[in-house]
């Protein structure tokens, strides 16, 4: 019989793993660990790039594409795929599939994918930072911002989460 | 004498953490929308728990060498606070995570761990950020209207000492995993 997958780490083993990293990235760089930076480069160029006219000179993106892909945040999204792939594989959790809600078939599930994701990416640019960029490298040096984040992230998700927990089976949805 | 931060921003830097940070978010099983959504059903506090722990050892860490004078803030990034834009930028990002199933890092490690909805929210992220752009002219100047000094922390906001706010952050983890433990004789995973 083919082995399921490893149990995942203790999760206050992966929290203090998370912690002693990112205080090595403070170290290193001077700024914590970000993710949204990267997507905002990378949509910056990729707009830049299909557009013949360019993005418009004054745009709030048209710096990110002035400054191109080669930054310590693109490096080190690509380096994330890496690495969750390397833990993914080691873990016997790498398979292909269309994950998302238990009561959901596929396409509504890509659907939801596509509309939580927008609302992500729209959010990270208002609160110049995500769940890792602001929540996480923002409240270990205790930035007053840091934890308005969780605030905002915790309050508004527990709403939503409450709304969609039918279609994840009606588990915690009473 | 060291001298800290290093400076250490080149490619092999970004590679290098951003291969730990992403093995450290799938192995703490963040690439499934299950246990990140069962969050907010408050039926799984995984994702409480890891984001606290992590918060109070680098939150150590960096208040310890501050105070040893080996890294002084003003030489790190500590986000100011923005008051409109970073309350509601947070809560997009939670109803983000309630209806895909994920927050920007963890739809990457998602996707590599074989997840095409994982991709499809990536590039949501994407179109979030083409949608942002458009209405920057209309947004930007009440999101982005800074609320009190330059990087305030909690400790200048409330005149108390970080060896008294980092404690009671230890204190609220540990009521929480007190009290969301599974019940005695029943172990949980």
């Amino acid at each position: 019989m083919k082995p399921g997958p490893r149990p995942v780490w203790n999760p206050h083993a992966a929290g203090a793993a998370l912690g002693v990293l990112l205080f090595v990235t403070f170290l290193a760089t001077g700024h914590g660990l970000g993710v949204t930076g990267a997507t905002t480069y990378a949509t910056a160029s990729a707009l830049a790039a299909a557009s013949p006219r360019g993005l418009a000179p004054h745009s709030y993106l048209a710096a990110y594409a002035r400054a191109g892909l080669d930054q310590w945040i693109v490096w080190e999204a690509g380096g994330m795929l890496l690495g969750g792939l390397a833990g993914a594989a080691l873990g016997r959790r790498l398979r292909p599939r269309i994950d998302g809600p238990r009561l959901a078939a596929s396409p509504v599930r890509l659907a939801l994918a596509l509309l939580g994701g927008t609302a992500s990416g729209f959010g990270a640019r208002m609160a110049m930072g995500c769940t890792s960029g602001m929540g996480l490298s923002g409240s270990a040096p205790l930035a007053v911002a840091g934890f308005v984040f969780l605030i905002g992230f915790f309050a508004a998700g527990l709403l939503a989460g409450r709304l969609v927990a039918p279609l994840w089976g009606g588990e915690g949805g009473r | 004498m060291i001298h800290l931060p290093l400076g250490w921003t080149g490619s092999l830097s970004g590679l290098l953490i951003g291969l730990a940070f992403g093995a450290i978010l799938e192995g703490a099983g963040f690439a499934d929308p299950a246990r990140l959504t069962g969050q907010l059903r408050l039926v799984d506090w995984t994702v409480f728990k890891v984001m606290f722990t992590a918060i109070i050892v680098a939150g150590t860490l960096l208040y310890l060498f501050r105070d040893l004078g080996l890294l002084p803030f003003g030489r790190i990034f500590v986000p100011s606070l923005y008051l409109w834009g970073t309350l509601l930028g947070g809560a997009l990002i939670g109803i983000g995570m309630a209806v895909g199933g994920y927050c920007p890092g963890t739809a990457a490690v998602a996707l590599a761990s074989g997840r095409l909805d994982g991709l499809v929210f990536l590039l949501g992220i994407g179109a979030g950020t083409i949608l942002f752009n458009g209405a920057y002219p209309a947004i930007g100047g009440w999101a982005y209207a800074r609320t009190g000094k330059a990087a305030l922390t909690l400790p200048q906001l409330l005149h108390l000492s970080p060896w008294i706010i980092l404690p009671a952050l230890l204190a609220l983890l540990v009521a929480v995993v007190r009290l969301t433990a599974a019940p005695a004789g029943r172990a949980s995973s």
